[in-house]
């Protein structure tokens, strides 16, 4: 098994092989599976990650009212062509804030790595879908891509907001979205590890500080950014750009942050926004006084 | 490595609102049923650290409870658990523990149905993914995805020999073994991670050896 970006690429590279293969192969041989029994568990997952995608464009509300509906706004703003920002980065943040919306609201989603950062992966996936067309074989090994990433960071570092803060979440999630889009558009194993340092760098300190404890605000936006970060990051590797801190280094840095956030920022609902006058205005607007 | 599929990472589908809240609580819920041998008539839930303080905004508290009705992570009976849980007889009780344990997301569920007693401990590490920590406080290290066996038995000479003995004329293979006590001579149990399943006859015959109390099979999670 490879644990590390470095080796992965390797691996690639001398198999001369796309990542997404790599990590196929790695499955089919840890699970005693065939490779189309693996292939189509993760087939399942993109129709889930597309069902929650058009339940949330469609509208939805979450049990609190904290969060829903923005993108319903998002959507329509898109089509009034005022965007400042290109159509792929903006559908990215409207299928980010769907899928995330709809986690809020206790639907159905895939977790990528985590739930609470669920909208990242899936919000570049069909925005680049739709913008240049994949097939649903690309689709599919996009997110095998974005798996052999998280896979090393969930192995040496966490992917949980309540160990490692919200860097560990929607920052790992951004990372494995940016080194996915090289991929898809492209570019080689090593720029997927360029594009993948440069999304985590930048999401590096971020803390998990949701208001109330629950998974709504700021995470519904955090996946936003989450999935535009993820393109900078991306179009910065295939344009040639390297990072300059090594991807493992970047990873083992974002354990060892975490590692020195304090637990009132790691997923406690105790510190950050949870503990503006607001957030704690609505939390016991939700949960009465306690 | 604690991750060891692409489908821990891309994965699980799930209710929202959190893998590791909602859908990792889930799993220590089911977990908890299937070592259990089923839904229990009284539970107590112990929670601590980020699970204490923000259960009821990830829905903790439902997936704990529809875990332990058999719901799976994507089963969503789980919002309306707290109404089956009444309807299934399954009494639940939560206490909020100040304590802190070794890690933020942490789950001791009690169990009780009759004379049946069992107490579970389970941590959800990220992503949906968890790990039992503890059966009736002794320590439990299992390191992933394999099938374990859980053989609570006298702290006696011998025991352990006819355990692997009986193992081993069924050409079982242990991949990894490991034996803890809370004092000696009492009860100890023996925690034997297997390659592949193990057919109920041969947990039986396990069951019918001398100085074994309890032996309770683990399957994949």
């Amino acid at each position: 098994m490879f644990n590390s970006i470095a080796q992965l690429i390797d691996i690639a590279n001398s198999e001369n092989k796309p990542i997404s293969e790599i990590m196929m192969e790695q499955e089919i041989r840890v699970s005693k599976r065939s490779y189309l029994e693996v292939y189509q568990d993760m087939e399942r997952n993109l129709d889930v990650m597309q069902d929650a995608v058009d339940q949330g464009i469609g509208g939805v509300t979450s049990q609190t009212g904290l969060t829903g509906n923005d993108a319903v706004k998002m959507k329509k703003y898109i089509e009034s062509g005022k965007g400042l920002g290109g159509d792929l980065n903006l559908l990215a943040i409207a299928y980010a804030v769907s899928t995330n919306e709809v986690n809020a609201a206790m639907g159905k989603i895939c977790a990528t790595p985590t739930a609470g950062s669920a909208g990242v992966v899936p919000g570049v996936l069909f925005a680049m879908n739709e913008q240049r067309g994949l097939t649903k074989e690309e689709m599919v090994r996009f997110l095998f891509t974005s798996g052999a990433f998280g896979f090393v960071v969930a192995n040496n570092a966490s992917i949980s907001g309540a160990a490692g803060g919200c860097q560990a979440e929607v920052g790992s999630a951004s990372a494995m979205a940016a080194a996915s889009l090289v991929e898809a558009a492209g570019g080689t194993p090593e720029q997927s590890g360029h594009a993948f340092a440069i999304a985590l760098k930048n999401m590096l300190g971020l803390v998990c500080d949701p208001v109330a404890g629950l998974v709504e605000v700021p995470c519904v936006k955090r996946n936003a950014a989450g999935a535009s970060n993820a393109l900078t990051a991306a179009d910065m590797a295939l344009a040639g750009i390297e990072s300059r801190i090594p991807a493992d280094e970047v990873v083992e840095a974002m354990y060892k942050i975490g590692l020195t956030m304090p637990s009132a920022l790691r997923e406690t609902g105790r510190g950050g926004l949870a503990a503006t006058p607001t957030g704690n205005r609505l939390m016991q607007e939700i949960f009465g006084a306690e | 490595m604690k991750y060891k599929s692409v489908f821990d990472i891309i994965g699980p589908v799930m209710v929202g609102p959190s893998s590791s809240h909602t859908a990792g609580a889930a799993r220590i819920g089911l977990l908890a049923k299937s070592l259990f041998g089923g839904t229990p008539d009284y539970v107590d839930i112990y929670l601590y650290g980020s699970f204490k303080d923000t259960y009821r905004g990830h829905g903790t508290d439902v997936a704990l409870i529809g875990g332990l009705l058999g719901f799976d992570t994507d089963d969503n009976r789980i919002i309306k658990a707290v109404e089956y849980a009444e309807e299934a007889g399954m009494q639940v009780n939560f206490i909020e523990m100040e304590e802190e344990r070794s890690h933020p997301n942490t789950a001791m569920l009690r169990l009780v149905k009759g004379e049946e007693r069992l107490m579970i401990e389970g941590i959800s590490i990220g992503g949906g993914k968890i790990e039992l920590v503890s059966i009736n406080d002794y320590a439990i290290n299992i390191s992933g995805n394999y099938h374990a066996l859980l053989v609570f038995h006298q702290d006696s000479f011998g025991t352990i020999a006819r355990v692997t003995t009986v193992l081993g004329n069924n050409e079982i293979n242990v991949s990894q073994m490991n034996v803890s006590r809370k004092e000696k001579g009492d009860i100890a149990l023996m925690t034997i991670e297997l390659d592949e399943e193990i057919s109920p006859r041969i947990i039986d015959e396990v069951r019918n050896i001398d100085g074994v109390d309890r032996v309770i099979e683990m399957t994949e999670n």
